[in-house]
């Protein structure tokens, strides 16, 4: 242990849910506790197969954190509050979002995307990081459904239904 | 960044169909999301001093081991109150997981998953057992080292790590597509020490690993709620 660089990531491996997969930390917001949304979907690789090996977490502004690891058809649902806008760095003000990050076996490092809410229309027209992405590919990071119904949030791995994803 | 795997590495198999291969955007420094600045904050109440002895019950097999260090941020400074989860394969090399169906035996005594908050120094300590090496298909006679998987959250989104911490002097590295996906110059990053200092006499074996994580956070809170 000679130097203090940073400890390199390693894949979560098959077998996360030892540790990882508390059915608790599905929801940071429990039934019954105040306004909450639901959010979910399918974690997918380059084939459009399911990943059932996978983990999704999710952070916002207002400290409100879940993870949840998917199913054996790829699937992940979690339920939270929709976060307030938190400002980037240099003060501009954001849409509503969630921080993602992604791990799974086969990812030697956990991928980071984000989730942004369809019925907000006028924030994500609005958002400074939205503005960045190429047009064509901001669907990605933007779930469908509203706080009635819930949110769907597919992320894809590889290929053409690749999720966008942030440097980490 | 310094001393990360690729995603994309084919030596590891699975990595063919689930690595991006879009480059990941890159934000401007100023549109770097606040948010990401900090982390889940975990009361004293969230682990109990159990859950750090994975082999709580005694009857468990193996070789007793210490597992202790200091979670760090990039300057060194220690990160205080901080989670951190791991997982292990029991001493013959056998996950307590409905998917790992090797032959090597379960110990009923043993599910191999622990949890602790760092110290006041940003220290952890763990007891356990040293978990067996283990088969997999990835190549032919392919066998995972030795190791313990590790979760830390550090003090921001930014920090957030999983890792797999290994033992000194395994013979079978040369062979590990997941440790060697780590450019060489950083991979004894990835190796505990064994430390004489923390062996405890007559009762268990000690190594040392302490992580470093990068990445930016909100300015700590000194005193009162100590960060």
């Amino acid at each position: 242990m000679g130097d203090r660089g940073p400890t390199p990531p390693q894949t979560v491996g098959p077998f996360l849910h030892l540790a990882l997969a508390d059915p608790a930390w599905r929801e940071a917001i429990p039934e019954g506790e105040g306004p909450r949304i639901r959010i979910g979907g399918v974690l997918s690789d380059g084939d459009g197969a399911p990943v059932p090996d996978g983990l999704v977490e999710t952070w916002q502004v207002d400290g409100c954190f879940t993870r949840c690891a998917t199913d054996d058809d790829g699937r992940w649902e979690v339920h939270t509050r929709k976060p307030p806008p938190a400002p980037t760095v240099d003060g501009r003000t954001q849409a509503p979002h969630l921080l993602v990050s992604v791990f799974a076996r086969g990812l030697l490092h956990r991928v980071v995307t984000r989730i942004y809410f369809g019925d907000e229309e006028a924030a994500n027209a609005a958002d400074p990081v939205l503005a960045v992405i190429e047009p064509s590919r901001r669907h990605h990071l933007v779930a469908r459904g509203d706080e009635r119904r819930g949110y769907r949030y597919d992320i894809g791995l590889q290929g053409e239904d690749e999720s966008v994803f942030f440097e980490c | 960044m310094d001393g990360y795997p690729p995603l994309d590495w084919p030596a590891y198999r699975s990595t063919a169909r689930r690595h991006p291969v879009r480059p990941p955007v890159r934000l401007d420094p100023g549109l770097a999301d606040t948010a990401a600045l900090t982390a889940p904050v975990f009361d004293e109440g969230a682990v109990t001093a159990a859950d750090a002895d994975l082999t709580a019950g005694s009857a468990v097999v193996g070789q007793r081991i210490i597992v202790t260090g200091r979670l760090l941020d990039g300057d060194g400074r220690p990160i205080r109150s901080s989670l951190i989860e791991i997982w292990q394969a029991n001493a013959s090399g056998r996950y307590a997981h409905r998917n790992d169906t090797w032959p090597g035996t379960l110990d009923p005594n043993f599910t191999g998953a622990g949890r602790t908050l760092t110290d006041g120094d940003g220290r952890y300590r763990f007891t356990t057992i040293r978990p067996g090496a283990y088969p997999w298909g990835n190549h032919p006679n392919a066998w995972r080292p030795a190791h313990i998987h590790m979760s830390v959250f550090g003090r921001a989104f930014s920090q957030r790590l999983v890792t797999q911490m290994y033992f000194p002097d395994d013979p079978l590295f040369f062979q590990d597509p997941i440790l060697g996906a780590v450019p060489e110059a950083a991979r004894h990053r990835l190796v505990a020490g064994y430390d004489h200092r923390v062996t405890e006499p007559a009762w268990a074996l000690g190594y040392t690993f302490d992580i470093v994580v990068c990445g930016a956070a909100a300015t700590p809170v000194e005193g009162g709620g100590g960060g």
